[in-house]
């Protein structure tokens, strides 16, 4: 029991302890046969003969430096992606989210439709679109840039709803001081605004970046030619004939890339989280927390009041 | 837009398709991911690894990996099914970890309170479960859960990418490749059979939330 009793059940007696140790028995026990029947079936069916796997664990095999080298390809391609993908979103995802809160009430309405549009739409065929309908239009260029765009166009709306969320959860009193000593509303939002919520919002935005590498691997469906992970691993499989070894190796190796990535979140949340805990950091202080009933002016705020449920909820849980 | 009018039996089939892929999902990933769910909020710590350790590894493995896992790797190993039901396997294989930390982070919001007002009236592990911490944990749940759920929507078109799926997707990707239809006349008309899928869903699922929002 990792986290101690749960909100479920109190600390066991004897009795429960008993009934949860022969459930545990009972569980390993089904667990084992089942990794029995795995084996046997990966043994009946010829996948566990070693020229299937040493290519890609023992440095002696013919093929291992091959394979490696390949597979590293596939590790930079994924990562340059993944890297140029974030950057163009965060980019446009800030310039998204300041002209929503920005525009009028009907002047945003284009950006809102473009943001819902592209935030419904399978990244899959975003990235279809690009490669597909790019060139059509002249725009020849690299399977690459086909990927990034595609994956560009849906995480920006989708970084912009993060950062909207992250304004949202700011204590209102940021804007009004903001505005009170005369600031235009730009300002306030570029300066004041923008600011605290790309802090508040960190871990979200890592988060969102394991999404955007689990999603270059779509490039692999739907390009002709990328080198990115998941291909090479398909290229791999071809020549060595060992999809299942080297699907798992390809798993692996985005399991691993993107558990860092994760830690990396959580290490951020939990440094944030402190760092507003200890106030007398100077810097730190963004939480007074006010709850000032000056929301009549939200004429005068455009954004953040049109009915959107994130943003609410964000309001609500923060507050 | 011909090629739209043209082709819109074709267009109409994606759309059923898509619809069929994403509904046997929806039942398979919501039983299995709320299994793994009480796996990890059960007091059996194999049960409890279990669950987390699927969550973990499923989570930070792109769906196209496991897709390829359920499309190519099984049949290498004796299971043979139809492509759609390869992909719905894989779909929900890939769903189920997100369901159950969407039911799983519904379950922590229960004020401790509740269940353990459950339990000074003598009710059991799966009293309690069953009729104080659920009822309320789905409430909770109902928000990340509808992200889910449009997720797995959109996640359906991986299934089609693969150019077997029978689903709006795969329509695409044959009207465009193999008859060398222009590509954004039909590409847009897949774009907008998804978004006639995900739009009025996130439209019934806010409705659904505000109807049963309960304050804390």
């Amino acid at each position: 029991m990792s986290q101690g009793p749960s909100v479920l059940y109190d600390a066991p007696g004897p009795r429960a302890r008993r009934r949860s140790r022969i459930m545990s028995v009972l569980s390993i026990a089904v667990f084992l046969v089942l990794a029995v029947l795995v084996v046997l079936r990966l043994r009946q069916t010829g996948q566990l003969s070693p020229e299937l796997w040493s290519p890609i664990y023992w440095p002696g095999d013919d093929q291992f430096v091959a394979v490696w080298t390949q597979i590293l390809t596939g590790v930079r391609y994924t990562l340059t992606a993944a890297s140029l993908a974030i950057a163009f979103s965060l980019v446009l995802g800030t310039v998204l989210t300041t002209s929503r809160l920005l525009l009028g009430r009907y002047t945003r309405l284009p950006v809102v439709l473009l943001a819902e549009v592209l935030r419904g739409a399978p990244v899959v065929l975003l990235i279809f679109f690009a490669a597909r309908v790019l060139p059509g239009f002249g725009v020849q260029l690299s399977q690459l840039w086909y990927l990034v765009i595609g994956l560009t166009a849906y995480n920006f709306v989708v970084i912009g709803e993060i950062l909207r969320a992250g304004v949202a959860a700011l204590p209102n009193g940021q804007r009004e001081a903001g505005l009170a000593i005369g600031l235009t509303p730009r300002q306030t939002v570029l300066q004041i605004q923008l600011p605290q919520a790309f802090r508040l919002m960190l871990p979200a935005l890592i988060s969102q970046l394991v999404v955007i590498v689990k999603d270059t691997s779509l490039a692999a469906l739907i390009l002709t030619g990328p080198l990115e992970l998941l291909n090479v691993g398909e290229r791999i499989a071809g020549f060595l004939d060992n999809p299942l070894q080297a699907y798992l190796l390809v798993a692996i190796l985005f399991i691993i890339i993107n558990s860092l990535l994760g830690r990396l979140a959580t290490y951020t949340e939990k440094r944030l989280g402190r760092a507003r805990t200890a106030p007398n950091r100077g810097e730190d202080i963004t939480e007074p927390r006010t709850d000032t009933d000056l929301e009549a002016d939200a004429a005068a705020t455009p954004g953040d009041r049109d009915a959107d449920t994130d943003i609410t909820q964000g309001r609500d849980t923060t507050r | 837009m011909e090629v739209l009018v043209d082709n819109f039996g074709l267009f109409v089939d994606g759309f059923l398709g898509s619809l069929r892929i994403i509904l046997y999902t929806l039942v398979f990933a919501l039983v299995l991911g709320t299994l793994l769910a009480m796996m990890r909020v059960s007091p059996v710590p194999p049960l409890q690894r279990f669950g987390s350790g699927y969550v973990s590894i499923v989570r930070n493995s792109p769906l196209t990996v496991m897709l390829f896992f359920t499309a190519f790797v099984l049949p290498e190993l004796g299971f043979n099914a139809r492509f759609i039901w390869l992909g719905v396997l894989g779909l929900t294989l890939y769903t189920a970890a997100f369901v159950c930390e969407a039911v799983r982070s519904g379950i922590n919001a229960v004020p401790s309170g509740q269940a353990e007002a459950a339990r000074a009236v003598g009710l059991t592990f799966g009293q309690s479960l069953g009729s104080v911490v659920m009822p309320q944990a789905l409430r909770t749940v109902i928000p990340p859960l509808g992200s889910v759920i449009i997720a797995m929507m959109k996640n359906s078109a991986v299934v089609g990418a693969f150019g077997v799926g029978g689903d709006l997707f795969s329509v695409g990707t044959r009207l465009t490749s193999a008859q060398g239809l222009a590509a954004l006349p039909v590409l847009t008309g897949v774009l907008l059979g998804y978004l006639a899928i995900t739009l009025p869903t996130a439209t019934i699922l806010s409705r659904i939330e505000e109807k049963v929002a309960i304050l804390r």
